[in-house]
């Protein structure tokens, strides 16, 4: 490992052998932000059984999502999918009155070729709610990707033009209601202070001079609020996000729209806005620690052709606040597993922490959309004087574990499954997912990815007096 | 199709890989899509399991499915050969997988001839039986492998040992407390003068198989898993076998009992008397039987109980309260559905109704539907009884984190009783509390919530009904706010004001 020190960043692909989350997990986060929407994930048991575990504490509080667990009769195609489809949709209709039915595909429904995106639209005319339709399985696609699959089929979804909105604000019924529809695509109108609602408003009514940005990636909604204000700031509108906050609040899309990702892992979502509504990708890193989310404002600047104004002090202010945290993971190394692509971005932000950066484990690597993001990390690697990190696509667990023995990383971001076995053998670990469902983005967030990164470091010191750190028997 | 939110057992994939992972370098291969391997977090996070857990995936991706596993499958397994060189490489089908209808066996054999460990693939139908099942079945189909193998190599040994013995089977990973009741089983067995022979699956090495018929008898804890071992080691060599679970102070006696007959049977032994062990035990090693004579136990008499579980917890638990504690259980029931004859055998005459389902909305129903003052079941019904402010005692899988506890807590043989008794006991409000409360109209202030999970937004409560309600102890509010909604639904009132409350009161009373 030592030994590689080429003047770029070098990919390889190993086995694929690796454990990751199925990624129909995306339902657990996207039903949450999607307020009126049902999730039905189309599949067996092991579907509902891994949902029913990964998810915990959340089966119990009357989700809004379900299996339409397949049996032996749907496999041998005894029982007719479209009525068994139309039976279990209007069950959910009539218990939970959803403004969208999401039908997760599953592995089987893959394989036993169940023609969900033929069946979709006739139930949805016959039942009356929009139906859209995700593959999210695990033979094509790994844990956070499951989100990409939905926020894809969303896109087809989005209006193509605006409502006509009356200028006249003489009705001020309706004029109030406009109102509030507008903002519902920022943000629950309960979590936004008087103060900033007014701001967003007046805003949005007075017409900004740039083209029309909206935003894509399910964020919570505190988050897409501070970044949606971090690029208010600079004279930046977001006109709206992908997903919204409810279903019938879509951004419009078509050739006019720019584009920006937020996470990494939407690749898809951002070639189909690009290839079916003809909208315009910005593609720059992704606003994860604040070097991130200053590149990121930087570049939506540079495309609506605004010069940014006091980013650097607020970086600089953000870096200086982090300065605790920052003594604890400074020449500290860390390897990557890899197993929900947010890994270059976090690589990158480690690194200008100061951490080194043994290997970046990912399952999938798509180099155009992330290409801002690599170039980014190859530009702090020389910045900051640190070796160019290998990064390993579809990497062989049992191989990192390998390499992890020998290496000795100061941390190792993995998932649970490997987790418990690492720190019984002496290696500090962090559970990747957590950097999933924690609040990562922006530049506020910053110090919530250190104190994810740090949580083993300071464990650490607490229980340094005591000696056993290897607690097994051989090895 | 089937519209689920929660299962009680899982896929039979599962149930495979608990056994294979429970044996010691065994390794399992599953033949599935990336993402199925959730297992092992389970096992690292439940468990809190500090090896590696013994378990990869096959994956079965786009490719595979374009062109067939073909070498892919062959090649892990004899990869997995060389890196861990296990005794035995357990090929696991997935459901999914499964459905590809690819000749795994031929693989089996392919990679057999390849690698030093043996090779086999599991032989589970994965939409016929569920994880218990699959367990079950998996673990008779690798003792019949290793016992057929040692009879052709002519290696197999029946001699029995000099001294009684028994092997222990059925004890395997993520299993309810099974550690703990392992330690418990053999300290019981030591007791009674029995040599452990073999725990099987749980930390049992494949190559010590062959050593299996050498036991005396075999003792079978659970009804879950293990019982086709033991008939089959039964109809085979012949070893009889004891499946009463010594779960509670009176199946603890019987199971005792049973091995005192079987070792009678055994012509190399004469005198067994395990009766002065048992009353010594039951009497004042065990605190269980003192606890139901005594005055707390005294206040626990007629109250109502729900019990629902695995057969074999459920069962037990039921014949514990109703007939070591008192209590009355108005409904035990059981997800084993394929057990479901043996379970109401069981529970005749022990409760008022059974129920068999694997429908935790049914379950919910039910319990809302008799309120009982105390629930024992699985994680599921201990939410059901937050939601109904009931107290829940978990008594079986499936289960979390907090029912792998690191203190010892068995729920079979005579120290199980005593935590029984604990369980039970801090389940129900206790009793002199009760008592105190209900005079002095309880000591919480706290504001009464009239907005319940389930959907009653039909009915409103008038300030005077709320003010009523909130007089009322807090632990009796639930159950008098919801008879008083039933009530007041019955008669199609919708304001709830302090004289439909009494109203109510008086319809349930009469």
């Amino acid at each position: 490992m030592s030994k590689i020190e080429s003047e770029s960043i070098t990919f390889e692909c190993e086995t694929g052998n690796y454990h990751t989350f199925c990624p129909i997990s995306c339902v657990a986060w996207l039903y949450q932000k999607i307020e009126d929407s049902f999730f039905l994930v189309i599949g067996t048991k092991t579907c509902g059984y891994f949902l029913q575990n990964a998810l915990g504490v959340m089966i119990f509080a009357e989700p809004r999502y379900a299996m339409a667990e397949l049996e032996e009769a749907d496999i041998s195609a005894q029982l007719n999918d479209y009525k068994e489809l139309k039976r279990l949709c209007l069950q959910i209709k009539q218990d939970r009155n959803p403004s969208v039915i999401i039908w997760i595909g599953t592995c089987t429904t893959e394989i036993i070729k169940m023609d969900l995106e033929g069946m979709a639209p006739r139930l949805e005319s016959e039942i009356d709610i929009p139906i859209v339709v995700a593959r999210a399985n695990g033979l094509d696609y790994a844990f956070t990707q499951g989100e990409d699959t939905v926020l894809a089929a969303l896109v087809h979804r989005c209006p193509e033009i605006k409502q006509k909105i009356e200028e006249d604000s003489t009705a001020s019924l309706s004029g109030d209601k406009r109102k509030n529809s507008i903002l519902s695509v920022f943000t629950p109108r309960s979590q936004v202070s008087p103060n900033l609602q007014k701001k967003l408003t007046s805003k949005e009514t007075t017409h900004s001079d740039h083209p029309p940005l909206v935003l894509f990636g399910s964020l919570p909604s505190t988050v897409t609020t501070q970044l949606t204000m971090e690029l208010q700031k600079q004279g930046v509108t977001v006109s709206g996000w992908l997903p919204s906050q409810r279903y019938a609040d879509l951004p419009v899309l078509n050739e006019e729209v720019y584009v920006c990702g937020v996470n990494p892992f939407l690749s898809r979502t951002a070639t189909t806005l690009m290839r079916r509504r003809k909208c315009k990708l910005i593609g720059t890193p992704f606003p994860i620690g604040p070097d991130g989310t200053r590149a990121w404002i930087e570049k939506i600047c540079s495309v609506f052709n605004i010069i940014p104004s006091g980013l650097e002090e607020r970086e600089t202010k953000i870096w200086e606040s982090l300065q605790d945290y920052l003594e604890l993971v400074k020449g500290k190394s860390v390897f990557f597993m890899g197993d929900n692509l947010l890994e270059v971005s976090l690589a990158r932000f480690l690194m200008r922490c100061g951490m080194i950066v043994y290997e970046i484990g990912i399952p999938y690597m798509d180099k155009r959309f992330q290409a801002a993001e690599l170039s980014f990390l190859e530009k702090t690697c020389l910045d900051v004087n640190c070796p160019m990190p290998r990064i390993i696509e579809k990497p062989d667990n049992y191989n990192q574990i390998q390499r992890i023995r020998e290496l000795q990383p100061d941390l190792a971001i993995t998932g649970m499954a490997h987790a418990n076995p690492l720190e019984a053998r002496g290696v500090s670990t962090k559970w990747s997912v957590e950097f999933t469902f924690a609040q990562i983005h922006g530049f506020t967030n910053a110090r919530d990815i250190l104190e994810l990164v740090t949580r083993p470091l300071r464990r650490n010191q607490s229980l340094e007096s005591l000696e056993w750190t290897k607690l097994v028997k051989s090895s | 199709m089937k519209l689920a939110y929660w299962m009680y057992a899982g896929p039979a994939h599962i149930g495979t890989l608990r056994v294979a992972s429970s044996f010691k370098n065994v390794h399992a291969i599953m033949h599935a899509p990336l993402g199925d391997d959730y297992f092992n977090v389970m096992r690292s996070m439940l468990e809190r399991e500090r090896d590696f857990t013994p378990v990869t995936a096959s994956i079965v991706d786009r490719h595979v499915l374009a062109r067939g596993s073909q070498e892919k499958v062959v090649e892990n397994i004899t990869r997995k050969d060389k890196q861990e060189k296990p005794d035995l490489i357990i090929l696991t089908p997935t459901c999914t997988s499964s459905i590809l209808q690819e000749d795994l066996q031929n693989f089996v054999n392919r990679a057999a001839s390849e690698s030093k460990s043996d090779v086999i693939l599991a032989d589970v139908n994965h939409y016929r039986v569920n994880e218990l099942q699959a367990a079950d079945r998996t673990l008779e189909q690798i003792i019949r492998f290793y016992l057929k193998k040692a009879q052709k190599q002519e290696t197999l040994d029946c001699t029995k040992t000099k001294t009684p013995s028994a092997n222990i089977l059925g004890i395997f990973t993520l299993g309810f407390h099974n550690q703990h009741d392992c330690r418990e089983l053999k300290r019981l067995l030591n007791d009674l003068g029995i040599e452990v022979n073999q725990v099987i699956p749980e930390g049992g090495s494949i190559l010590n198989l062959h050593n299996l018929v050498k036991a005396w008898f075999n003792l079978v804890p659970y009804r879950e898993i293990g019982l086709i071992t033991a008939n089959y080691l039964k109809k085979e060599f012949n070893m009889p076998y004891v499946s009463i679970t010594p779960m509670g102070v009176v199946d603890t006696a019987e199971c005792i009992r049973e091995i005192a007959v079987i070792l009678k049977d055994n012509q190399y032994t004469s005198d067994v008397n395990f009766e002065q062990y048992i009353d010594q035990q039951t009497r004042f090693v065990s605190q269980a039987a003192w606890f139901s004579r005594s005055i707390d136990c005294q206040n626990l008499t007629g109250k109502k109980a729900v019990v629902f579980g695995d057969a074999t917890h459920a069962a037990s638990m039921t014949k514990i309260l109703a007939r070591e504690m008192g209590i009355r259980v108005s409904c035990a029931g059981t997800y084993c559905k394929h057990d479901a004859d043996w379970f109401r055998e069981q529970v005749q005459g022990f409760c008022d109704q059974v129920l068999i389902t694997d429908d935790h909305t049914q379950v919910g129903d039910m319990i809302a539907q008799i309120e009982p003052s105390a629930i024992f079941g699985t994680q599921m019904e201990r939410h059901i009884g937050k939601r109904l402010d009931i107290p829940c005692g978990v008594i079986s899988a499936p289960v979390h984190i907090q029912n792998f506890p690191l203190g010892y807590r068995p729920f079979l043989g005579y120290e199980g009783t005593n935590q029984i008794a604990d369980l039970v006991y801090n389940s129900f409000t206790l009793g002199m509390e009760d008592h105190l409360l209900e005079i002095f109209g309880g000591h919480d202030t706290k504001q009464v919530i009239t907005k319940s999970l389930s959907t009653d937004s039909d009915l409103n409560w008038a300030p005077d009904g709320l003010n009523e309600l909130n007089k009322i102890p807090g632990f009796v509010r639930g159950k008098i706010k919801r008879n008083t909604e039933k009530f007041a639904r019955t008669k199609n009132i919708t304001e709830i004001t302090v004289e439909v409350m009494y109203a109510a009161k008086e319809a349930v009373e009469t």
